[in-house]
């Protein structure tokens, strides 16, 4: 027992020397770390709910050199909004298909409940020592599901310094993705067709590329506190618009102008974003420990040429049990509007070269609590679940009455299991 | 944007005041899992991607975490 003691202490020394996790201790007997978690999200009113099972396995190969590997199956259903917003009189939508239509009654926001799909995605984290204080992570990414593909591929190096005190990373990454949208590409800013009278499509798919650079610095503050601080960079080109949301287009009423468009020509317009996007973000982070229990917080300032700002602030207490702990967590998030959000467009009014009604673009915020519980199994495995509350509420502004985007709440619950093998 | 610019002297100032002052002897607390800025895998990876589908705004941690037609 006394023996076992000094072995476990000796391993926390080791660690503690070359500031890695103490799980590196085991990690370094040649076993696989390997983490196992789901992931159950569903929306209140029937919308989207999400299934996601993950397998995370990391294996240190000696001499500072780790591989990583990852598995996630994320399978989707429920209903979608379209983008058109809830109207005193029943509104008839086409399916992404063209084939079949949906009616959604007066006073109701439109939902698209033909929404379903099956995610797979894969990824390995390969890194390399270069000397006893720098190495290189080199990564690479995949995933398919029935209207989108991404292939990517990442380097990040990494500096310690200061006595391993500070480190610095500078990454890049690039993605290139294809959207296969069912029924097609819609023409931008062209009418939602009614079934089976043919669609406005462009093409059967399109791509788009996405750049992603990030500097960051680690610093060791105290025995007790660490902070980071980094600044991202992302830039993305070519289609970055969602093909399945439409703009309603109103009359002189306010009610869809359905009686002004002819020939199958529905009131609602295709969404168009700009084909290129800029985003910036100063993320900062500090964990510190008291005498048992951590504090973990974390603020990010987002912003980009779309004329959207974000803060988002994340503060984790975790609370020391025994062989467990309990982990409060609230998450605050606010937004601007992106410049080209509208709740919809008037009959008459010059057509804008960019538009959409997507609530995530509007201005809004997502308030998020969770409380979770993990508990060590002996030496080598911990399980633990966590359950939230996720609200988003939507500041629509001056809108007539009956018309306001509803609250988005959802629960989500995710249970994990890591252990050595 | 003070809010960032103060956070940024604030990091520098006292990281470099003290950056020689923890002894690799005194990283016991530092070592520990729950002292990493993620501590969790899943649990970030699950958030990044719940919040990348249902807000504007994404990323600041890491780079190279894939794409997704999330809608």
């Amino acid at each position: 027992m006394q023996l076992g003691n000094i072995k476990k202490e000796l391993g926390v020394a080791t660690c503690a020397l070359l500031q890695v996790p103490a799980a590196g201790v085991h990690a370094a007997d040649s076993e696989w770390d390997i983490d196992t978690a789901v992931l159950f999200y569903a929306e209140s009113d029937d919308r989207v709910s999400a299934f996601e099972p993950a397998i995370y396995a990391s294996k240190d190969l000696g001499d500072g050199e780790l591989i990583d590997l990852r598995l996630v199956i994320d399978v989707l259903t429920g209903a979608t909004p379209n983008g058109a917003h809830a109207s005193s009189v029943p509104q008839t939508f086409t399916t992404p298909s063209g084939t079949s239509s949906y009616v959604t009654p007066p006073g109701e926001t439109p939902l698209d409940d033909s929404f379903k799909d099956t995610r797979v995605a894969a990824g390995v984290d390969w890194t390399l020592p270069i000397n006893r204080l720098q190495r290189v992570k080199l990564g690479l990414n995949g995933s398919t599901e029935y209207d989108y593909q991404s292939l990517g591929v990442s380097a990040t190096y990494l500096q310690d310094m200061n006595n391993r005190n500070t480190t610095l990373s500078a990454g890049l990454a690039f993605n290139n993705d294809t959207i296969s949208p069912v029924g097609g590409v819609p023409t931008p800013l062209s009418n939602m067709r009614a079934a089976g009278t043919g669609t406005n499509r462009v093409g059967g798919d399109d791509t788009k590329t996405v750049t992603d650079f990030i500097l960051g610095i680690t610093q060791v503050i105290s025995r007790k506190t660490l902070v980071q601080l980094n600044y991202s960079l992302g830039m993305s080109d070519g289609y970055l618009t969602d093909p399945y949301k439409i703009v309603t287009v109103v009359d002189q009423s306010g009610l869809p102008a359905t009686s002004a468009f002819t020939n199958g020509d529905l009131p609602y317009l295709y969404e168009k974003r700009p084909d290129s996007r800029q985003i910036n973000s100063l993320y900062f982070k500090t964990v510190h420990s008291l005498t048992r229990d951590v504090i973990n917080f974390s603020y990010r300032y987002f912003w980009d040429d779309w004329g959207i700002s974000s803060n988002t602030f994340d503060l984790k207490y975790r609370y020391e049990i025994g062989r467990g702990y309990l982990q409060p967590e609230v998450r605050y998030y606010l937004q601007d509007a992106a410049d080209f959000y509208v709740h919809n467009l008037k009959l008459g009014d010059p057509l804008p070269d960019t538009v959409s009604s997507d609530y995530r673009l509007a201005k809004m915020t997502t308030t998020t609590l969770s409380l979770k519980y993990g508990h060590a199994i002996g030496e080598k495995s911990e399980w633990s679940v966590r359950a939230g509350l996720m609200n988003q509420s939507v500041d629509d502004g001056d809108v007539p009455a009956g018309e306001e985007t509803p609250d988005t709440d959802a629960i989500i619950v995710n249970a994990g299991y890591s252990f050595f093998w | 944007m003070k809010i960032i610019i103060y956070i940024g002297v604030l990091l520098v100032v006292t990281g470099c005041s003290s950056m020689d002052t923890v002894k690799p002897w005194d990283k016991d607390l530092l070592a520990k899992k729950s002292m990493q800025p993620v501590p969790d895998f899943f649990e970030n990876f699950y958030d990044e991607h719940i919040y990348f589908s249902k807000e504007a705004s994404s990323g600041g941690q890491s780079v190279g975490g894939g794409g997704c037609g999330c809608n």
